[in-house]
């Protein structure tokens, strides 16, 4: 549904978006994953037609928004982070003017009101003023207007940003509820919204992609950095590496201190089974006690911040 | 087409959504017949000459106060992201929010109309060359509007770009009595350039085509202007 190759994005001399690659099938939620800064926004804005690309070719639904962009503008959805909807508008007359604007026919669109009032609970706030609208509300509508002319894509910059963990809950299943028909690509810096809601996650720095996968398959890729803290009665650190070096899984023994007549090591183990086992079979054979054997898995976290942070 | 109207149409009704067109309209109105009225009985003459005179002068600040808003609101506010973002083009974003400005100026002008229902039952009014007037004032007004609609995509601050499109709308009202100190030889095409002298000729009743012409020519650059301005932000 959407493919971009090459794409790059300069303002000036700053490079914004640099040589950018992505493919999302239809009926994907997407999440593009990054520190702020990282691009992301910018991306979205080139794919809803709102800024040119510097270079790069870019599809979605076969055709090529820079050359035609008002028929992919009529299938594309888009709520920018900062929900500037017409805060001076009724909901209903706001409602109106986008199916005006949009060309939607008349009788069709009433009947799309109604649906999309009720599949966001809007209801009751249909007659009320935009700007005075809570900060749910207001992503509801916004959400709600950009389902509308019932596009084939929804963009969505940063959703759930500045709501309650409430909110965020109510948004996240509206999204997942619209990803079931649409292809949805959404940005966030949040890890855990992106697990949340997203089929797949495109981990984004300084412009570009840094890692890209199933939450599932990042959470894979975070277990090939698998550790073991273990803490050792009667040994000493030489005997300690020794015998544990190796033991199949140990890839290193690290020190990390010494107790009270025990010693505290760092197993890094490589991916794989679980060695855990195999360690405490080789510590046994040796007569030393054992305090202490917990392993630490690193998180998703661990692995955005190694891959977005500089130093 | 069908677009450019319902941004027309929302335009002109967010007009009125807000205190800006009461407030302008009514100051306009009160300038206006305070500086027409007071001079007429004195004169003791049957026209409304001395209306359309006062014109673009009293547009020069009116017609900005109403164009400041229309899209450097938008750009501050961000909506200019989600209008972009829908199937329209900056065309019709800029012809929308033109046409609605003319609108309110047409709208505005017309309570005016009582001035010259009252000279008519005081005196014998000549209706053509007040007709002629209401024609050209709309077009004088829609000139400035293209100019504070210009003045508008230039800033996100609508106080900056009131200041401009008043100071550009100014220059042209009173471009043709400055040009005594420059050189002779471009003293004739600078005159053609000020709104004041092509509005002379129609405040006599006289509607000459090249002023006319001279009016769609700054609407036509005013809002080509805008739309250039716009997709530079692009």
């Amino acid at each position: 549904m959407i493919r971009i190759q090459g794409l790059s994005k300069y303002y000036d001399n700053v490079c914004a978006v640099d040589n950018f690659d992505l493919e999302v099938p239809g009926g994907q939620i997407l999440g593009l994953l990054g520190p702020n800064g990282a691009g992301k926004t910018t991306i979205l804005r080139i794919l809803t037609g709102y800024i040119s690309p510097t270079s790069g070719s870019l599809r979605i639904a076969d055709m090529d928004p820079t050359e035609d962009p008002l028929p992919i503008k009529a299938r594309v959805g888009y709520v920018p982070e900062s929900i500037p909807l017409y805060r001076n508008m009724l909901v209903y007359d706001f409602f109106r003017y986008m199916i005006r604007v949009r060309r939607l026919s008349f009788y069709d669109s009433e009947a799309q009101i109604e649906k999309i009032a009720e599949m966001f609970s809007i209801n009751e706030i249909m007659h009320k003023n935009i700007g005075e609208l809570s900060k749910g509300y207001l992503q509801r509508v916004g959400l709600a207007h950009a389902l509308l002319p019932d596009p084939d894509v929804l963009i969505l910059d940063e959703p759930t940003s500045g709501l309650d963990p409430n909110q965020i809950q109510e948004i996240r299943s509206l999204i997942r509820e619209m990803g079931r028909e649409k292809t949805v690509l959404l940005s966030t810096h949040i890890l855990s919204e992106a697990e949340a809601t997203c089929d797949r996650i495109t981990i984004v720095n300084k412009g570009q992609t840094v890692a890209d996968g199933t939450p599932h398959e990042l959470k894979g890729r975070a277990r090939e950095g698998y550790s073991v803290t273990l803490e050792l009665k009667y040994a000493t650190f030489d005997q300690a590496q020794v015998l544990l070096r190796d033991v199949h899984g140990v890839e290193n023994v690290l020190h990390l201190g010494e107790g009270e007549q025990s010693l505290k090591l760092r197993l890094e183990c490589s991916g794989g089974d679980d060695p855990r086992e195999r360690i405490y079979q080789a510590v046994k054979e040796k007569d030393w006690a054992l305090l202490q054997m917990s392993p630490e898995v690193r998180s998703l976290e661990h692995i955005f911040k190694e891959l977005t942070l500089e130093n | 087409m069908f677009v450019m109207t319902a941004i027309w149409n929302k335009e002109f009704k967010d007009y009125f959504l807000t205190p800006i067109a009461y407030m302008v309209i009514a100051v306009f109105l009160v300038v206006v017949g305070w500086l027409f009225l007071s001079p007429f009985f004195i004169k003791g003459q049957a026209t409304m000459r001395g209306f359309f005179q006062l014109l673009p002068v009293v547009f020069a600040f009116v017609v900005p106060a109403l164009t400041m808003r229309l899209i450097s609101e938008e750009l501050h506010f961000g909506s200019y992201e989600l209008l972009r973002t829908l199937p329209v083009t900056t065309g019709h974003i800029v012809w929308g929010k033109f046409l609605a400005s003319v609108s309110v100026i047409a709208a505005m002008l017309l309570p005016t109309l009582v001035y010259g229902l009252c000279i008519d039952m005081l005196g014998d009014l000549d209706w053509g060359p007040v007709l002629g007037g209401y024609i050209g004032a709309v077009l004088l007004g829609g000139a400035y509007a293209a100019v504070g609609i210009l003045a508008s995509s230039l800033t996100r601050n609508q106080i900056i770009a009131f200041i401009l499109g008043a100071a550009v709308c100014f220059l042209l009202a009173y471009l043709n009595r400055m040009v005594f100190f420059l050189p002779q030889g471009i003293q004739g095409v600078v005159e053609y350039m000020g709104a004041g002298s092509h509005f002379e000729n129609i405040s006599r009743g006289v509607l000459d085509t090249r002023d006319v012409i001279y009016f769609l020519s700054i609407i036509f650059l005013g809002l080509q202007g805008t739309k250039m301005i716009l997709e530079s932000k692009e």
